[in-house]
């Protein structure tokens, strides 16, 4: 009775946290343009989004911004994070503080001091204003994925691979690296996930010109959403989660293996 | 793609240079770590935090404190604890007998007083629903409690604007909820551009972030504490307000905070869901720099939001001197 109510109850809220998405999809095989009223199955909106100019363009801004943000924030923050690891208290305490800044920092505030920075030094706001924001708020979140794997580090490994020879150069890659790179994998993904997602930071860092993904909705949305962005929309999910299961059975795999 | 996107072609180039640059320090500093200590590896990101975090702060700071000609003033501030402040100063200018007229604007402050309301209501909701869910997902009894989180991170990856939007599907006059009722013979009711609305996009967007904290916090408990508690005689009840609920505390500190500052500075969801009826905080910033151009005042309403956020999380860090609860991470 009790492991009843609680299942219930977990399924409840996960119906809530569903039910958009269901609709959503609903939407997109569609044969109609109404957003309530069922007008027959129908693949259209798949065809036509690949006409779709405006929301190809968006999804090469979006994607492209996505990875190189995220591999550029990997390599930054991973840099940082052995470095932050190795420093004395003090400047330990104020390079944690100068990470933590933006994390706390609303969306919107971080936002509009890049927009500020860039129209104050006179940069036109487009793709490469877009993407140093990006890189921007995904490094802190890959200096802390980062960081704890170096704390969990057996220090004494590496002064072992010393002892025995190994350069300190060899020793950070062959000993170190291996050590942290879970900690790098996640940073790197949710670098990704974070990039794809952004419309705030996006919005006020760009021009109308170049848009992502999320702006382009967003100035969509008060007029009226075309089921085309719905299409696409449940293509990546669809895709995102193909990329989960088979992760996931990589590494049930190996686990057994 | 270059050129559709519209952009001058040495910045390009500039930022192919900063790369390939990152990437040769990278490499340097591998290769040569002999000769350099480790922690110079953080320059690269120490200079970059300067030039994109620093900067842009002091920038907002110093447009705070200057007018349009870019003379000290104080008046972005004045402008909002009175929101009639210019109109005021100018009464108060051509007379003694304007003076009736001055009154003080409560704009600023009533949208700030609204925008506090709903992301106090909304983390309270959050925490209302999402304790019990991360409390039964963390059972050792459902088991299924790693597969459960999978399935609330899921729904995060479709992008929350559409998610958002779907709700008008769901909440419009016409939309499913009402065609519902109507089936059932019963009257429709009007569902959007309301506050009810909002809270509940709010909720929906957020409501993962309450949970994720607290399971965490749960499922690192030591499940011997339980028993112990059981053995010693204390029943059910007692076992949770005595040792469940304390232990968890950093875990609803992690959610709170990462519910609450969201909600306050959220300005999509109000838009779509409220409908332009209702303002927030987020929606008056953005409408002071890009609708009215005006950056001294906007950025005097950013510094004060960012102050308040600040002065929250280190009261809620008070409450987990620890800072245990952690992220998502």
């Amino acid at each position: 009775m009790k492991r009843l109510f609680k299942r219930s109850y977990l399924t409840l809220v996960l119906l809530f946290l569903y039910i958009p998405i269901v609709v959503l999809i609903f939407q997109s095989f569609n044969a109609g343009k109404s957003r309530a009223k069922w007008e027959g199955f129908s693949l259209r909106w798949y065809s036509a989004l690949f006409e779709d100019q405006a929301i190809m363009k968006a999804l090469y801004v979006t994607l492209t911004i996505a990875v190189i943000a995220a591999v550029a924030a990997t390599i930054l923050g991973t840099l940082a994070a052995i470095g932050i690891h190795a420093m004395q208290k003090r400047p330990q305490s104020i390079m944690m503080t100068m990470t933590n800044l933006p994390m706390t920092m609303p969306d919107i505030v971080t936002g509009i001091s890049l927009m500020i920075l860039f129209t104050f030094s006179k940069i036109e706001r487009g793709y490469v204003t877009m993407l140093l924001a990006h890189i921007t708020f995904n490094t802190p979140y890959v200096i802390l994925s980062v960081l704890p794997k170096l704390k969990q580090m057996n220090k004494h490994t590496y002064e072992a691979a010393l002892d025995l020879g190994a350069s300190p150069s060899y020793a950070l890659l062959h000993v170190i690296l291996p050590e942290i790179s879970p900690g790098v994998i996640t940073g790197c993904l949710l670098a990704f996930t974070l990039s794809l997602d952004d419309f705030v930071i996006s919005y006020f860092t760009t021009s109308p010109m170049v848009q992502n993904l999320s702006t382009l909705i967003y100035s969509k949305a008060r007029i009226g959403i075309e089921p085309t962005l719905n299409a696409l929309s449940a293509l990546m999910f669809l895709a995102l989660l193909a990329l989960l299961l088979t992760v996931n059975h990589r590494a049930g795999k190996t686990a057994k293996a | 793609m270059s050129q559709s996107l519209n952009l001058p072609g040495w910045v390009f180039w500039l930022l192919g240079l900063m790369l390939l640059g990152m990437v040769l320090l990278a490499l340097v500093a591998v290769r040569r770590t002999n000769g350099i200590k480790r922690s110079y590896f953080s320059a690269p990101y120490t200079l970059w935090m300067v030039l994109f975090t620093v900067v842009p702060v002091l920038l907002i700071a110093y447009y705070s404190l200057t007018d349009a000609n870019g003379a000290f003033t104080l008046d972005n501030f004045k402008n909002f604890w009175d929101s009639n402040y210019s109109v005021n100063q100018l009464y108060a200018q051509m007379g003694p007998e304007y003076a009736v007229l001055i009154q003080r604007g409560t704009v600023n402050i009533g949208i700030l007083a609204y925008s506090l309301w709903m992301a106090l209501l909304c983390t309270v909701i959050c925490l209302a629903l999402g304790y019990p869910a991360a409390y039964f997902m963390a059972d050792r009894e459902i088991k299924i409690g790693s597969t459960l989180v999978v399935l609330f991170i899921i729904p995060m990856w479709m992008n929350f604007l559409l998610r958002t939007v779907a709700w008008m599907t769901l909440l419009e006059d016409q939309g499913l909820i009402n065609g519902l009722l109507k089936a059932l013979g019963l009257h429709g009711a009007q569902l959007m551009y309301n506050d009810g609305a909002v809270l509940l996009g709010m909720v929906y967007n957020f409501l993962p972030f309450m949970v994720f904290p607290i399971y965490t916090s749960l499922t690192k408990m030591d499940s011997r504490l339980l028993e112990a508690a059981q053995d010693l005689g204390a029943d059910h009840l007692r076992t949770f307000w005595r040792v469940t609920a304390p232990l968890s505390v950093p875990g609803v500190i992690s959610g709170i905070s990462m519910v609450f500052m969201p909600s306050v500075t959220t300005f999509f969801i109000p838009r779509i869901l409220g409908g332009g009826n209702t303002m927030m905080f987020g929606d008056l910033i953005e409408n002071r720099f890009l609708t009215e151009g005006n950056w001294n005042v906007g950025s005097a309403l950013s510094l004060i939001m960012m102050i308040l956020i600040l002065i929250s999380l280190s009261v809620l860090r008070k409450a987990d001197p620890e800072g245990e609860g952690g992220g998502i991470v």
